[in-house]
């Protein structure tokens, strides 16, 4: 093996992987955003008595867990010029983050839904508390607690995900990656630093979501 | 869409499920190892185990996959496409399959190793015998979960330029401009793979449940 490695490119294109990794955490961050936000908003008809809609949003979430995000995001892509949508490729990539986070959270929370027991709630209701109330008091911090360290994972998940959206010209650091090797055919060290990269970002904010949790969610709470 | 292009796509889904096959029962094998090394009593071992465990599951699979690539054309092996990717997939699936088995073998009660020890036998035995039997089982649900993930994984081949299902059916959606109706069909496809799996996986989970109560 007598290739010599040539760091240079990267380091020349540094910034701009940075700024890759500025357009990487971005996405994340909005796709977990719509993620709860439709995962919140599907557990409310999860549970509704109206049946069709339990079946939609079974279906939905069957659906997304059960296909690649690659094809999802292609769907996406192709679906919104469809019905009249033209967006560019971040929203497209956000919309399609946002709908397989989606499809996670629903699970995740109303899982954590279910872990308050049945009689903290009536007990809450026998005290006289309005449903609000009960949700607001008894329910939303042990469930928050409870549902908190999946969310976390899913979300860092979700940030290691966006490397596909790359596959529509999104900007985050794979195709800012790949913009850098197909200047330079330094496709190895490209590749191997940007891995470092994700690495490092997964580990800072499994840091940061773990002070997070450890500042606000202890038990017992003030 | 006609009949031939219909007959394109099966042939992609017959790569997924090889490559998909090929990457799980070769990540079992190494998977093993890694989740034997992850709990073994040697602590540079461990943390070597730990260390590959985090690289994996810190990293997104597209990269991965790039860098085995590149990796392996740079060691001078000169393997097709498949292959490279074969490979990266293990490794993917050895670290992730490694992690759910650690996990199983720590949750068997810890006085099984106790007893098993006690009755002097080696650690061969004690984990072929004793602790993997039961390690096993509990770790089902995960393994098949991880399984229908790695199908799923299996379609960032076709950014590397391999053509199974999902790549094949960007040719298709090329050819015949139906993006939407392509696709939907490419999705149905992984779903009718993935959807039984997490079936079962999710019964398996309840059957255990009810055992552990």
């Amino acid at each position: 093996m007598n290739y010599h490695f040539d760091f240079g490119p990267v380091m020349a294109g540094f910034p701009e992987l940075l700024l890759g990794c500025v357009g990487t955490l971005w996405l994340a961050a909005s796709g977990m955003i719509l993620a709860i936000v439709i995962g919140v908003g599907g557990v409310v008809l999860r549970d509704s008595s109206v049946a069709p809609l339990r079946w939609l949003v079974i279906a939905f979430v069957e659906l997304i867990r059960n296909t690649p995000f690659l094809v999802q995001i292609f769907f996406v892509f192709f679906a919104l010029p469809f019905v009249g949508i033209r967006l560019n490729p971040m929203p497209t990539a956000i919309i399609a983050l946002g709908l397989n986070g989606g499809a996670y959270a629903i699970e995740i929370i109303r899982g954590g839904v279910q872990s308050i027991p049945k009689g903290q709630i009536e007990a809450g209701r026998a005290l006289g508390l309005h449903k609000l109330q009960v949700f607001r008091l008894i329910v939303l911090k042990p469930a928050l607690r409870a549902i908190y360290p999946s969310l976390a994972s899913q979300f860092i998940l979700l940030t290691l995900t966006t490397s596909i959206a790359s596959a529509v010209a999104a900007y985050e650091l794979t195709s800012v990656a790949k913009l850098i090797e197909n200047e330079s055919f330094r496709s190895f060290e490209v590749y191997f630093t940007v891995t470092a990269l994700y690495l490092i970002m997964a580990w800072l904010m499994m840091k940061v979501l773990a002070f997070i949790a450890a500042r606000f969610l202890v038990y017992p709470v003030k | 869409m006609g009949k031939n292009e219909f007959l394109f796509l099966l042939r992609g889904l017959e790569w997924t499920v090889i490559l998909s096959l090929v990457a799980f029962s070769a990540g079992t094998v190494s998977g093993l190892a890694v989740a034997l090394a992850r709990t073994s009593e040697w602590r540079g071992l461990q943390r070597a185990a730990a260390a590959y465990i985090t690289v994996f599951q810190g990293t997104p699979l597209l990269m991965q996959l790039f860098v085995v690539y590149y990796a392996l054309a740079l060691a001078g092996l000169n393997l097709e496409a498949w292959q490279a990717v074969a490979i990266g997939f293990t490794l993917h699936a050895s670290a992730f399959l490694g992690e759910i088995w650690r996990g199983s073998i720590e949750a068997v009660p810890r006085g099984q190793v106790e007893a098993a020890k006690a009755l002097s036998l080696g650690y061969l035995s004690r984990m072929k015998d004793v602790i993997l039997p039961q390690a096993i089982r509990i770790s089902l649900p995960a393994t098949i979960g991880f399984l229908v993930q790695l199908i799923k994984g299996t379609s960032l081949a076709s950014i590397v330029g391999f053509t199974e299902l999902a790549r094949a059916g960007g040719i298709i959606s090329n050819q015949t401009f139906k993006p939407l109706l392509v696709y939907a069909v490419v999705g149905a496809m992984y779903f009718a793979i993935c959807w039984p799996l997490s079936l079962y996986g999710t019964r398996l989970e309840h059957r255990l449940a009810i055992a552990a109560r």
